[in-house]
């Protein structure tokens, strides 16, 4: 997992994202423990309090539960975190989208500059 | 009892200098909260009032229901902002001093951090850099069992490396009965550990948020929020 945070935007939901991703990702899996919240905070550096909330928030949503005495735990079913990870897909593409009309640009020519930069990465991953 | 601190139309003035004008402030159990704000704007005073260093011009501070005195020392672990340690002592015999000196003072604690960051403990406080100095201080700090932290700049002379330290430290030790002040103007490195932040200027609380209340409504982190506040 990257715990990269931006210190500019609240820190609950960047945490949730992350945990979301993960499990999407298949890093965790269905039923599996999650790391507790004392070890969480002091991998990311971020307050104890920060890190219950944001699992509080995911159990909220579906897609985390907890365990008394035991910790966190993902859901037998992770469609929640994988709808998260997709509504967060979206966002990012419409705040993409609207940069880019910001930049005087159609439909059609944002589509070529992805498909041009997704060459040009390719060619420097290869 | 639901708070740990509580300061109302706290004022210090000296002589002429009106050091804090009229602060009311409540921490509740579990947080960890950042008092923030450029030199001379009354961080220490607060902090000097709260361990009964100095008594009220006018209005109260209340340590658990107590004013400063001998029963708020128990529950108040307090870091000055410079060095209160005698210098001929060994961080070993300091230990000692200290399990005398506090009740709730855990020696096995101190002693593992002090072996996990490497300070020497069998030479003289006076012989040690001033960051190992500074070590040994917030380690014995952190290591009472207290209700109330209270660190007066514990970062400023540290490398980043241990900065980081400072941080898990803190979250080493998170206890949610207990809370946590810290004073500092090095924002950027302490920001994620913080429930709260206060910035103080010319003695006046001029905003008490939760960080990410700050970064909600302003987009911005808690440094560079800083920075818009007290821009010159």
């Amino acid at each position: 997992m990257d715990w990269t945070l931006d210190k500019s935007r609240p820190m609950c939901p960047q945490i949730c994202e992350i945990i979301c991703l993960a499990i999407a990702n298949g890093e965790f899996s269905a039923g599996d423990k999650l790391l507790s919240v004392r070890e969480l905070a002091l991998k990311t550096g971020v307050n104890p309090n920060t890190i219950q909330k944001s699992f509080e928030e995911l159990e909220r949503r579906g897609v985390v539960h907890s365990v008394r005495c035991s910790g966190w735990f993902v859901n037998e079913s992770i469609d929640a975190a994988k709808a998260e990870v997709d509504s967060l897909r979206n966002k990012k593409t419409e705040e993409y989208l609207a940069e880019m009309e910001q930049l005087g640009c159609t439909g059609e020519e944002i589509i070529e500059y992805l498909m041009k930069a997704k060459e040009v990465k390719n060619e420097r991953d290869s | 009892m639901n708070e740990i601190l509580k300061c109302t139309g706290l004022t210090k003035r000296y002589s002429n200098v009106l050091a804090l004008d009229k602060i009311d402030l409540t921490i509740a159990p579990g947080k960890i909260v950042g008092i923030l704000g450029p030199n001379g704007s009354g961080k220490t005073t607060l902090i000097k009032l709260i361990n009964g260093l100095l008594t009220p011009t006018e209005g109260s501070v209340l340590i658990a229901g107590n004013a400063p005195g001998t029963e708020t020392k128990k529950l108040v672990s307090y870091l000055p902002d410079n060095s209160f340690l005698p210098s001929w002592m060994t961080a070993e015999q300091i230990i000692e001093l200290f399990c005398d000196f506090y009740e709730d003072f855990r020696p096995e604690l101190a002693n593992e951090m002090l072996n996990r960051l490497g300070v020497p403990k069998e030479m003289k406080l006076k012989n040690l850099s001033k960051g190992n100095k500074e070590k040994v201080c917030l380690i014995l700090v952190m290591s009472r069992n207290a209700l109330l932290y209270v660190l007066d700049e514990p970062i400023a002379a540290v490398d980043p490396a241990t900065r980081d330290y400072v941080i898990s430290t803190i979250i080493n030790n998170y206890n949610p009965n207990a809370s946590v002040l810290i004073s500092t103007h090095i924002i950027a490195d302490i920001e994620p550990v913080l429930d709260e932040a206060v910035f103080i200027n010319r003695g006046q609380i001029v905003l008490h948020q939760t960080v990410d209340e700050i970064r909600e409504e302003t987009g911005m982190s808690v440094d560079a929020r800083f920075r818009e506040v007290f821009k010159w």
